[in-house]
């Protein structure tokens, strides 16, 4: 117990905020020196690439759910929409849009503009969101373009001759990336300096594989949704940098004890979900406690996978060869996030004995397509094929005026009925 | 004799229900909820007491449910609709494997299990498209009273097609159809096959198996029994209380509890 005193238990949390501020701190300098930056998104950031060449990185995703999270999403929304975009498009591009309007100004700080925009086709709006700060500053924009998985259970490997043909059609993409930040930046491009944070990155993966890993225990040991999302933010903020090294490292620390000594996120962890989709930011917290005061926790979530890039993969890279090893672990890793929206069937079948669950809460948004396209699809294979209940509320990430806290109440209650219901039942027989 | 009550604060109507240990409804009570929902909740129960011929104290256990279930103050648990309206259904039609409940703000599509649990359920989202509310709209575009929408609507000959899905535009592009010059039983007609289109895709993503149980207050209207009915190419359970099977389905519940606390082998736990 004397290390909880030390502050062992709850660190992950405290450094992650802290880590937080710290880097919101640096692009204001960065905003205010009039310093570049490069624009990424979560699902293949590449951050360990753009860290070589010391571009600070914005992650706009991040910045818009903070406007949700701190419960003034309302007004960059409508500032987009009174600009011209529609209600019905993704609600992190307009909060972006607005930001950009606003010459960066965003509630953690001051946001630079964009020197290089990296992103991939894991995501459609990507594209078309890039091409908007592409129009407004004339910002190169590169598109990496990775090969997904062309089939349900048809995943390729090292060996197989389309892995192989992908591996290169990456690498050969990486390296025309490379060329550009050379041309952005005005530095020459430094392979140590890459591989020192490739070593950092793989820190990271390992460690966010590990702490996933150990949240099987009983009880669980972190909140997925919300503890989840703290530890998410630095694997993608901080990947690539010996902070996010450091972080993971004593995260696993900090679980490990946990796990060792029985302490979960709850008093009395009664029934373990799943979350799948991307979490209500409007009402972050009470959206979780729905769940936690009827004694549910989620233990894991699809969104810690495909939000983190794919880094639930643990993909080590091999410093000896890292541009192919660059190559290799973004082409795994980015097709894990993509298949974990696309085949989330798979995904969620292989969580549900894995991690003891009890019930899946799908939680489609309005504003994002493409992650909710295929819910309603996966909850019909698995409640035909497992025996293992779930519950269907929609909502959104960032616009308010589409949640209804006082029904999606009601559908949790009800789901809670049942699965006391069929507790009750499984206890009689 | 035991008894239990149960009281369903709807959006719209608030219901009650009083029952004896035989599961048989013995006093049943039906009023606007209006903007005072305690209010409504209490004076539900005092008409059902009342009409059962009991005194409030005779009653042992009170389950609020509804969205104003948090409002029936004086209740001794709350449940939700969903959860009781499945046990309704199963107490009236113990065949019953799929509930569609509609109500003012809502509808509901609940898969059972043969021992009438919950399996699972889908409801309408923050759109009152395929609710009651849609049929109050049409009735108020057409200037004609609640109860006279399903004769009416029977009458068809030629049916419109009404492709909005929004209750508010309904009203409008019902006025268009007018305008048109097309008879109100044909217009009638096409909102309810709306309703049933829209009703019948939240049962498919339930997954429709008979024997189907139709509930809520909209089990009133005898077009919309019919358009469910030929949508789903299935007979719908309906009774003359239908309209109360949320608040039968909490009084059933209400009474496992008394029951269950007579004997102290058994869980007195309250909950579906």
């Amino acid at each position: 117990m004397a290390a909880i005193e030390e502050g062992l238990v709850g660190r992950g949390n405290r450094d992650g905020a802290q880590m937080f501020r710290e880097w919101f701190d640096e692009l204001s300098q960065t905003a205010k020196g009039g310093g570049q930056s490069a624009y990424v998104f979560v699902m293949g950031s590449l951050n360990e690439l753009l860290k070589a060449f010391d571009l600070p990185v914005v992650f706009p995703e991040i910045n818009s759910l903070q406007t949700a999270v701190r419960h003034v999403a309302n007004e960059f929304l409508s500032e987009a929409e009174d600009y011209g975009y529609s209600p019905d498009i993704c609600g992190y591009v307009k909060a972006d849009v607005a930001v950009q309007l606003r010459h960066g100004d965003h509630p953690m700080g001051d946001i630079p503009k964009p020197s290089i925009a990296v992103l991939t086709n894991a995501c459609n709006t990507y594209i078309k969101w890039a091409e908007i700060w592409q129009r407004m500053y004339d910002t190169p924009m590169f598109t990496l373009d990775v090969p997904g998985t062309r089939e349900a259970d048809g995943q390729t490997w090292n060996g197989d001759r389309d892995f192989e043909n992908d591996k290169r059609y990456v690498e050969g993409q990486l390296r025309e990336l490379i060329a550009l930040c050379e041309k952005v930046t005005g530095k020459k491009f430094d392979i140590d300096k890459l591989r020192e944070t490739m070593r950092y990155a793989n820190d990271v993966s390992v460690g966010w594989q590990r702490v996933l890993d150990l949240n099987k225990s009983r009880p669980s040991l972190f909140n997925a949704l919300t503890d989840g999302t703290i530890f998410l933010g630095v694997a993608n903020g901080f990947r690539g940098s010996k902070e996010g090294s450091v972080y993971f490292k004593e995260l696993v620390e900090e679980m490990e004890y946990k796990a060792e000594n029985g302490i979960g996120t709850l008093t009395e962890e009664i029934y373990r979900l799943i979350f799948v989709g991307v979490p209500c930011y409007p009402i972050f917290r009470r959206f979780n406690e729905m769940f936690t005061e009827q004694g549910g926790t989620f233990i894991n979530s699809t969104y810690l996978s495909f939000a983190s890039g794919g880094a639930n993969r643990g993909f080590e890279y091999d410093l000896k060869n890292p541009i192919e090893s660059l190559a290799e672990g973004t082409l795994i890793s980015v097709r894990d996030a993509m298949d974990n929206m696309f085949y989330q069937d798979r995904v969620l079948a292989g969580m549900i004995d894995d991690y003891h669950v009890d019930g899946i809460v799908y939680h489609p948004i309005k504003s994002c397509r493409t992650v909710s396209t295929g819910l309603a699809d996966a909850r019909r294979y698995l409640s035909k094929n497992y025996d293992v209940p779930s519950l269907f509320v929609e909502s959104d990430m960032m616009d308010r005026r589409v949640v209804s806290e006082a029904q999606m109440k009601n559908r949790i209650d009800a789901f809670f009925e049942g699965l006391a219901s069929r507790r009750r039942t499984a206890q009689i027989h | 004799m035991a008894y239990a009550a149960g009281v369903d604060v709807g959006s719209t109507q608030t219901k009650a229900v009083v029952i004896n240990e035989k599961r048989e409804i013995v006093g049943r009570s039906l009023m606007d909820t209006g903007a005072n929902v305690v209010h409504a909740a209490e004076q539900a129960f005092d008409l059902a007491a009342k009409d059962s011929g009991l005194r409030d104290s005779e009653i042992e256990y009170v389950i609020g449910t509804g969205y104003g279930r948090y409002r029936v103050t004086f209740g001794n648990a709350q449940i939700t609709e969903i959860s009781c309206h499945g046990r309704g259904a199963a107490q009236m039609f113990p065949d019953t494997r799929t509930v569609v409940d509609m109500g003012g703000q809502d509808t509901k599509a609940i898969c059972i299990s043969p021992t009438g649990e919950i399996v699972d359920f889908c409801m309408n989202d923050k759109c009152a498209a395929g609710t009651g509310r849609f049929l109050g709209a049409a009735a108020r575009a057409l200037d004609i009273p609640l109860q006279d929408l399903g004769p009416t609507a029977l009458k068809c000959n030629k049916p419109v097609r009404i492709s909005t899905t929004c209750t508010v535009f309904a009203e409008s592009e019902v006025l268009s159809w007018l305008g048109k010059g097309k008879k109100i039983e044909d217009i009638l007609w096409g909102v309810h096959q709306s309703i049933a289109s829209r009703t019948t895709s939240l049962l498919r993503r339930v997954g429709i198996e008979e024997q189907i149980t139709f509930t809520g207050g909209v089990t009133k209207n005898i077009g919309m029994i019919r358009a469910l009915e030929e949508k789903l190419d299935a007979k719908l359970n309906v009774s003359e209380d239908s309209h109360y099977m949320g608040a039968l389905g909490a009084a059933l519940f209400g009474l496992d509890h008394v029951l269950a606390s007579r004997n102290p082998r058994d869980s007195v736990e309250v909950s579906p």
